[in-house]
């Protein structure tokens, strides 16, 4: 068999459904996001106060079964602006992660920083700093999911 | 069942590039032309379908190509009629394994045609040992179903 | 501790864009070349763990059955090892229990993937669940842009000074590289070039990442009666550790990260280290961004923390200082996901056996390898040494 420049490629796209459960403490969690609050737990061995809430502390190995309003402020710990695209991206850049601690709680939230341009992304530089404070601000149709916060804008 | 507690319902779809590499190239090739290319290991005098590579039980080096029968007899088929999401191929079809003359492996592909519509049909006219011959598509562009199916041959 | 293990041997397959062979065929040339490498034979093998990132990286679910024939383990035992980034490391530390457990003699253990075949942001994306953290987590760049802001935060570490030092280890390796017949990308950089490239998320760019890399990495592990047997030069197992973290990104720190530290010093108390950077004579570190691999030192206690970027400046940790750090080029040089890992283990036990060729640390005989997987989820080390 003589050696060829190239060779065949199939193209193909697996697409595959799944209808998957939230379960009782997701279910609170997003219910909370609907009305406006931010649910935590705290874990009665180490007196973490945990968020998103959960049903059980992961150092500890403790059950947890209570559900705390968190507040909507916090000091941003990290942030990245993510201005490329890829196949099937669930929010479309430009857009910026961010890890925030919110006020009182001792594990960092994973949510967005906006509320301004983030087409140049200097100005982005200048805007987002380490250890600023942001707070939430919600959408007004609320469809229980993440999003219903809709960034983090810098306090001013 | 009753459902206590919301579903988030989610479609995942990741796109994929599968480099045939040479031995399926030339395979393809084949099927274009309207060939079935087979390989023959030189260990074990093996004849086996698809041409591949290597020999999967002596792992010999395989380079070269023969063509094989486009007939052959039904070894097992399945009937299957059930929808599924993404299914390559529509239902109801009948997969089945064929050993096709002069080859020393089966071969898995379709059966139809010939008033192949439902089980019942199929019960009927097909066995083990049932002799089937390939059904070319007119327009072929060396893939797997160049090959419509196997029809029986009366 | 279990019996003394020992790696006799390693192939790996020339890393690249490889749509000249199907995804078996690749895994085939690794396979192939540890037997040919080794002289042993297939047949002897008591056992096969293979490996990948999530199998929908290449649209096939369950790899080590689609490999079964190109990996010889038809009528074999066979375990599937899948720890994301990490997969390589542990699909060594498998081998290695296999072994040391006493019911097995010899291991092949194969790391393998085709990233080209797939979309790997995409997929990785799926690594993440869909609730909360997915809509944030836009691929690996992300994620390591934030933990690196973590940790220079952390340590009042100037932005200049971080740039500066990546661009020192981006410059290195890649040049590195030429003298590595396997890695993909080699190159010879111009601290330019690095700093004005193309911004990925700020502030890694083009030449602080890895590339998408096809390819493989085949290794046999043996028992030391076996290994006696055999007479080949042999890399023993001299410490393993492997620890992990909280799912979400966010619910532990990654500046002093825990789980790389922990990894790190299970593995130097079973090889009784005490002092890494003095003991250990080669260190590959899994290195998919130049950052990271910096925090990598502070955590494996070669340094202390927040004092990396100004001893890669003084070039302690390149090819010709006291512990250098990555000499195949690393992962930042190739990066085929389920192999990668593997390959650090490979790299170490070429360097302590005396067979890295053009990029031999003289007199090796003490050796680290490492990787992580998943969202800076898990760590893993081995600890490789002549004897």
């Amino acid at each position: 068999m003589e050696k060829r420049a190239e060779y065949d490629v199939i193209t193909d796209e697996v697409a595959i459904p799944y209808e998957i459960a939230y379960g009782p403490t997701w279910t609170r969690f997003f219910e909370g996001l609907k009305n406006e609050k931010i649910y935590g737990s705290k874990c009665a061995k180490c007196n973490r106060v945990l968020v998103p809430a959960r049903s059980y502390c992961p150092r500890c190995f403790v059950e947890i079964k209570n559900f705390i309003e968190v507040a909507q402020e916090g000091t941003v710990i990290s942030w990245v602006l993510t201005e490329y695209e890829y196949f099937g991206m669930p929010t479309k850049p430009p857009f910026i992660g961010a890890l925030i601690k919110l006020d009182g709680t001792d594990v960092n939230f994973l949510h967005l920083i906006g509320g301004f341009d983030l087409s140049d992304p200097e100005h982005v530089r200048k805007t987002v700093k380490n250890g600023m404070k942001v707070k939430a601000l919600w959408n007004d149709e609320k469809k229980g999911t993440i999003m219903d916060i809709k960034y983090f804008t810098p306090v001013k | 069942m009753q459902k206590d507690y919301n579903t988030l319902e989610n479609i995942i779809r990741l796109p994929h590039k599968y480099a045939a590499g040479p031995t399926f190239t030339s395979f393809y090739e084949g099927l274009r032309a309207g060939k079935i290319l087979g390989s023959t290991c030189p260990n074990c005098k093996k004849v086996l379908v698809p041409a591949r590579s290597f020999c999967p039980q002596c792992h010999a080096n395989l380079d070269e190509f023969v063509e094989v029968a486009h007939q052959g007899e039904v070894v097992s088929w399945a009937y299957s009629d059930k929808e599924f999401f993404g299914s390559p191929v529509e239902p109801p079809f009948i997969t089945a394994l064929i050993r096709l003359d002069g080859t020393d492996c089966d071969f898995l592909h379709l059966l139809g045609g010939k008033g192949l519509s439902n089980l019942e049909d199929v019960q009927a006219k097909v066995k083990k040992g049932t002799r089937v011959k390939a059904v070319w598509n007119e327009d072929k562009i060396g893939r797997m179903l160049d090959i419509k199916y196997f029809e029986p041959v009366s | 501790m279990g019996r003394p293990v020992a790696i006799v041997g390693s192939g790996q397959t020339r890393h690249g864009r490889r749509f000249d062979v199907s995804y078996p065929e690749l895994v085939k040339e690794a396979v192939d070349a540890v037997f040919e490498n080794t002289g042993i034979s297939p047949q002897d093998i008591d056992g096969v763990v293979s490996g990948t990132m999530p199998s929908m990286m290449e649209g096939v679910a369950l790899t080590h059955f689609y490999f079964a024939d190109v990996l010889r383990s038809v009528g074999k035992p066979i375990l599937k090892t899948e720890t994301c980034g990490s997969t390589g490391v542990s699909l060594a530390i498998t081998g290695y229990y296999w072994i040391a457990s006493g019911l097995a003699d010899l291991v092949l253990v194969v790391g393998s993937e085709k990233m080209n075949e797939g979309d790997s942001q995409a997929t990785m994306t799926t690594v993440v669940e869909p609730f909360y953290q997915r809509y944030f987590i836009a691929g690996a760049p992300g994620v390591f842009s934030m933990q690196c802001q973590e940790w220079s935060n952390r340590f009042g570490i100037a932005e200049e000074k971080v740039r500066e030092a990546a661009t020192r280890v981006t410059i290195d390796h890649h040049n590195d590289a030429f003298d590595n017949p396997y890695a993909h990308i080699k190159k010879k950089l111009t601290p330019d070039e690095v700093n004005n490239a193309r911004i990925i998320t700020y502030p890694i760019r083009l030449w602080d990442v890895c590339p998408n890399s096809d390819g493989a990495c085949a290794m046999l592990f043996a028992s030391e009666k076996m290994a006696k047997k055999l007479g080949l030069k042999s890399a023993w197992v001299k410490g393993v550790g492997y620890s992990g973290e909280e799912y979400w990104f966010g619910d532990s720190e990654k500046a002093i990260w825990q789980c790389a530290i922990d990894a790190a010093r299970q593995a130097y108390d079973m090889a009784g280290i005490k002092n890494p950077r003095k003991e250990l004579d080669v260190a590959e570190v899994y290195n998919p961004f130049t950052y990271q691999e910096m925090l990598y030192y502070e955590c494996f206690g070669f340094c202390d923390f927040g004092e990396a970027c100004d001893l890669v400046l003084q070039g302690v940790f390149s090819r010709e200082g006291e512990l250098p750090c990555d000499p195949s080029g690393g992962t930042l040089c190739t990066n085929p996901i389920g192999a990668t890992g593997l390959n650090r283990v490979a790299e170490a036990a070429l360097q302590v056996t005396g067979q890295a060729g053009a990029h031999q640390i003289p007199g090796a005989k003490l050796g680290l390898a490492h990787a992580m997987g998943g969202v800076d989820q898990f760590n893993g080390v081995m600890i490789l040494g002549s004897e």
